[in-house]
């Protein structure tokens, strides 16, 4: 493992696609959790998508089409900050492989080198210190597969977690099992990502937690719509705005 | 041939899903045996360089397979075995026949094999009159149900103790209604001793071949492989051509992953290493030693470097075991011989896309197979590139069958997605429209199909990019 760089002044942050359009609020606390440990973020107008979706759905020629905006896009030498464990890990782990023998493969290894997925980023560079202002209140947390397999970052978002005095937090019985979204596995098979969905439920329910939190807005989206189309009375937020929730006092 | 009907993935998944028994069994079995595999490889550096160690060895055997074919066939033959090559399964079934018709054997006794499997070798012997009987306990199980293997190491592992009772009582003549698990093996061991004494020949799959001294490795936990090899006067060996390893000092690193993975074992009750027939002298074993290398579409999957990673597999089953996708379903849904993550990314191999190519899309591409595999298998990315190949342009693919799923619809889809994402206008116009009439959108296609369990995504009236502009967020 190479050593963590020390916490910079600037750094890009990378929205992903989901947030843009559905959580916006998570994207904008994770740009304020970042300026309020003095850092510039800058948030190039011109990104999009990561390109995973066509990537894992069997159509790498418009993945790379996309991935190369970012490329292009994220130019400079600044981290890139991702607030997803899925999308870093496609840019931090695909990229290369997605623009092997391309033009851009040398870009690609470069872009790879700065990604940083949020959590492990405030955590391990940032060495960010929380101070809880909140309520009391227990929690439950969901690791995305890519966030556990890809970056391997669960542990630095729960030493976020452990730091808010004020939160109970309980971990599901199956934490490693994924939930069933999957991007257009959803739709493609909907009944098997539903049987995995209800099963994380039950799980979520099974702990108490008035909210579940986690890294990755995909699973949210999902796991939300679920609980929801049940009547379940427990939140779902992305960690980004639950920490900037609890410490803006 | 007596090829199953039709493979329709969906409708099976929808019938596999309603049995909620089947999920319960399912369930309660993979969490005993992957508790188990924990406990074996508890020590997570040292698993890592071992399977480390299994991959480099697959790999180097695997870049050498044609000589060390060759070396196991001429070193074989130099210890009495007898080898036959086998391109299609048709052909490995016709060699079985002429052996056993040669010795003029109708009842032959079989150990757990998937690469009979593979040759639907128990129809094909049946409609020649010939009697295989299984006697692994869990293929014993399934055989008398008439069904065939759910999983590759636990093929009965769909069925919980009462639906075994139920089976053996009904299907074996004599045999009492308990639920007794003691007394249900005394009835399976009792009924197989005698059809061990009265088999004509053996036959068995094998695990590891080793090419330096022509050695069939046997890995089991019964006692039926070593009896299936030992008491009957012919054993005949079916094996893919991928098990052959180089050196016998391979060999116990490799157990060691196999059997921890596939059982959560230290080592297997019997572990069988077969170099000849019986010789001149010995009292007993075979006297006549075959073994059968069946390529079925192994070396096409060879000559593509990515592809080629497939077969590094030691069919341990630990990705079934693992799968959240398996979990749900079993095996029987996936409609072929290798269910779960391999099958997803063999059998579409082995078959062709157009008729199994479906299989590769069941995935949430959640990597746990992958994390789990012990000769290190990319799993994930090699059900991408299945995926890939699936919607190829002609020309483009390696795997038969490529650009089976090509339509306008879903290219125009994906073509419009890649222009919405890569022009910044669009990409703006997109998240506006969304935001303000996509709750107006109708409930087909995809949303349809994402409704139906979950609750319509809310799109955000203002973007993160349009949030981020207003709040001043720099842009470069």
């Amino acid at each position: 493992m190479p050593l963590d760089p020390p916490k910079p002044d600037k750094v890009y942050f990378f929205g992903t696609c989901i947030i843009d359009a559905i959580f916006p609020q998570a994207g904008l606390s994770a740009i304020r959790l970042l300026e309020r440990e003095g850092i510039a973020v800058v948030f190039p107008q011109k990104q999009s998508c990561c390109g995973q979706p066509a990537f894992n759905s069997g159509f790498p020629d418009e993945a790379r089409q996309v991935a190369r905006r970012q490329l292009y896009t994220f130019n400079r030498d600044y981290p890139i900050v991702v607030p997803s464990g899925s999308c870093a890990g496609m840019m931090k782990h695909h990229y290369p492989e997605l623009f092997a023998g391309d033009r851009d493969e040398e870009r690609a290894f470069r872009f790879s080198s700065r990604v940083f997925e949020l959590g492990r980023f405030l955590a391990d560079i940032v060495k960010i210190r929380l101070i809880d202002h909140g309520n009391p209140l227990k929690v439950t947390w969901h690791s995305s597969c890519h966030a556990m397999r890809e970056m391997r970052v669960i542990k630095e978002a729960k030493t976020l977690l452990a730091q808010l005095a004020n939160v109970h937090f309980t971990e599901l019985e199956r934490e490693y099992e994924c939930c069933g979204f999957g991007g257009t596995f959803a739709v493609k098979h909907p009944l098997i990502s539903a049987a995995m969905v209800r099963d994380k439920i039950d799980d979520i329910v099974q702990t108490g937690a008035k909210r579940v939190i986690s890294g990755d807005c995909g699973c949210l989206l999902h796991i939300r719509g679920a609980l929801d189309k049940c009547g379940l009375d427990v939140e779902t937020q992305h960690l980004a705005e639950f920490l900037w929730e609890r410490t803006n006092g | 041939m007596a090829e199953p009907a039709r493979f329709d993935f969906k409708k099976n998944i929808a019938k596999a899903l309603k049995d909620r028994q089947l999920r319960k069994n399912l369930r309660s079995a993979m969490d005993g045996l992957r508790i188990k595999r924990q406990d074996v490889f508890d020590d997570a550096r040292e698993f890592e360089e071992l399977r480390r160690y299994g991959n480099a060895v697959k790999e180097r055997a695997l870049s050498r397979l044609p000589q060390l074919l060759e070396q196991l066939e001429q070193k074989c033959t130099q210890n009495g075995i007898q080898v036959h090559w086998a391109e299609t399964t048709d052909e490995a079934n016709q060699i079985v026949l002429e052996i056993l018709q040669r010795h003029k054997a109708t009842r032959l006794v079989k150990g757990k094999s998937m690469v009979s499997e593979e040759m639907h070798l128990n129809n094909f012997l049946a409609r020649h009159g010939i009697e295989a009987l299984e006697t692994d306990l869990g293929e014993f199980i399934i055989q008398l149900d008439g069904e065939t293997p759910s999983h590759i190491i636990v093929p009965a592992v769909h069925k919980n103790k009462d639906q075994i009772a139920r089976t053996f009582h009904a299907k074996i003549p004599g045999a009492p209604y308990t639920e007794e698990v003691e007394d249900l093996n005394r009835i399976a061991r009792t009924t197989l001793r005698k059809k061990f004494q009265a088999g004509q020949a053996g036959l068995s799959g094998v695990n590891f071949a080793v090419a330096e001294t022509g050695t069939l490795c046997l890995v089991e936990n019964e006692g039926n492989g070593r009896m299936c090899t030992t008491v009957p006067p012919v054993h005949i060996a079916v094996m893919g051509i991928e098990k052959v390893v180089e050196k016998m000092e391979q060999v116990p690193p490799l157990l060691r992953l196999l059997t921890g993975s596939a059982t959560g074992q230290r080592i297997t009750t019997y572990f069988n290493m077969i170099t000849s027939p019986r010789k001149p002298g010995e009292k007993d074993g075979p006297t006549e030693v075959h073994l059968i290398l069946l390529d079925n579409g192994r070396s096409r999957i060879y000559a593509d470097p990515q592809l080629r990673q497939t077969l590094y597999c030691i069919r341990c089953g630990t990705c079934l075991n693992h799968c959240p996708v398996y979990t749900r379903l079993g095996g029987h849904a996936y409609g072929f011989v290798y269910p779960g993550p391999i099958g997803k990314i063999l059998t579409p191999q082995i078959e062709g896309l157009s008729a199994a190519g479906d299989l590769a899309f069941a995935s949430t591409l959640c990597n746990a197979c992958e994390e789990f595999c012990p000769v290190r298998i990319p799993i994930p990315a090699l059900i991408r590139r299945v995926r890939n190949e699936s919607y190829a342009a002609s020309a483009a693919g390696a795997i038969p069958g490529h650009g089976f799923r090509r339509n306008l619809m879903e290219i125009m889809a994906w073509k419009a997605w890649a222009l919405a994402n890569s022009h910044p206008a669009l990409n703006r116009l997109g998240f506006k429209l969304a935001g303000r009439i996509g709750h107006l959108l109708p409930a087909i296609g995809p949303l349809k199909a994402w409704t139906q369990v979950r609750t319509r995504p809310q799109f955000a009236l203002k973007s993160l990019h349009q949030l981020a502009r207003e709040k001043g967020v720099p842009n470069g």
